[in-house]
């Protein structure tokens, strides 16, 4: 490749991300990798729901009847990804983990990169 | 923290979302005006970084679980109007691919996570650390400000929780919506946030804000703010 090309694309890429951007980005890469430990724990500590974010399942069970609103809201939106797995039904420790770590890197980098664009078009100011 | 469908009504999540887009016009604007182009990788990653943040969650053994939001540090080392656009794309990601909290709900929990929580972050560091050269106290107040945030913000969803019953029930006394009223709703988000989750808030905003501190003094925003005030 052209040497000055090379230089001029690597200014672009390369030169934007300082050293402690890097350092956070590979500190970010870790994180998602460390994710299953959102579901292990609980797991371990027999801990289930956050408090109010029940099904209309559980609610039903706490209750005796699920809420008329709520039965009519529950299904407003089916997320592609529900839950951050694909199929909830495998209950195996290996499966809810490795697709926790995907969702965490799928969701991660589609935030990273909306916050980028936001930024990039709303900050003109370069001092 | 996220609220799902189906447990707020109407008469709440429709304010809500309107008090949530006011907020975000302004952070918009102000974002626009005292954010510099430097800071966009950083911007970035902060919003991930809440994302990521957001998936550990933390058992309550026996009882429900909970998690750490990272607005606290993000709203002391970039500023409380660029935490509340960061914050607001991770929560908006969780709710439309993931379905974690509602549709419904975005206004509520971006109002609740995003606008809420790092403003009460940030005005509770810059009132107890005004120098950064003491360390150890940019690290108490970095704790105390991730600790109160999440806590009084768990209390703030709990309130647009146990207001339900009130707002909303059937001529036979059943629910319509969030079947649990404040007597049951408070005590229970509280404790678990004062207990467990806000240490977790409170230390993860300290460690952070701390090894900003030492590595790249100048971006912090609580600090930097007051230097121009005191130029002025």
């Amino acid at each position: 490749m052209n040497p000055d090309l090379y230089m001029l694309l690597k200014r672009r890429i390369v030169m934007k991300i300082n050293r402690l951007q890097k350092r956070i980005l590979v500190f970010l890469l870790i994180l998602c990798m460390l994710v299953p430990v959102g579901i292990l724990l609980p797991m371990y500590f027999n801990a289930g729901d956050a408090w109010g974010e029940w099904s209309a399942q559980t609610i039903k069970e706490f209750i005796g009847y699920v809420p008329e609103g709520l039965a009519k809201y529950s299904d407003v939106w089916k997320a592609p990804i529900t839950d951050y797995t694909i199929n909830a039904a495998d209950k195996s420790v290996v499966h809810q983990s490795g697709f926790y770590i995907i969702s965490g890197i799928i969701g991660a980098t589609m935030t990273y990169i909306i916050m980028l664009v936001i930024s990039k078009l709303l900050i003109k100011n370069e001092e | 923290m996220h609220i799902p469908d189906g447990y707020l009504s109407p008469q709440t999540y429709i304010p809500l979302y309107g008090v949530f887009i006011s907020a975000a016009t302004v952070a918009v604007k102000k974002v626009k005006k005292t954010v510099s182009a430097k800071n966009i990788p950083y911007l970035g990653m902060a919003a991930a970084f809440s994302f990521i943040i957001m998936m550990f969650n933390l058992p309550v053994p026996g009882g429900t679980t909970g998690h750490a939001v990272g607005s606290a540090v993000i709203a002391i080392i970039f500023g409380p109007w660029a935490a509340t656009i960061a914050v607001s794309v991770a929560l908006i990601i969780q709710a439309l691919i993931f379905g974690d909290g509602g549709i419904t709900a975005i206004g509520a929990n971006c109002f609740n996570m995003a606008v809420f929580m790092p403003f009460v972050a940030y005005y509770i560091f810059i009132l107890i650390s005004k120098d950064p050269r003491k360390k150890s106290r940019v690290y108490l107040a970095s704790f105390i400000a991730g600790y109160v945030s999440l806590v009084l913000t768990a209390i703030l969803t709990a309130v647009e929780f146990g207001i339900q019953p009130l707002i909303a029930s059937t001529a036979d006394g059943k629910a319509l919506y969030c079947p649990y009223d404040l007597s049951i709703a408070v005590p229970a988000m509280a404790v678990e946030h004062l207990l467990i989750f806000g240490i977790v808030e409170g230390l993860i905003t300290a460690t952070i804000v701390s090894y900003f501190l030492g590595n790249e003094p100048g971006l912090i925003y609580a600090f930097k703010k007051k230097d121009s005030d005191e130029n002025k």
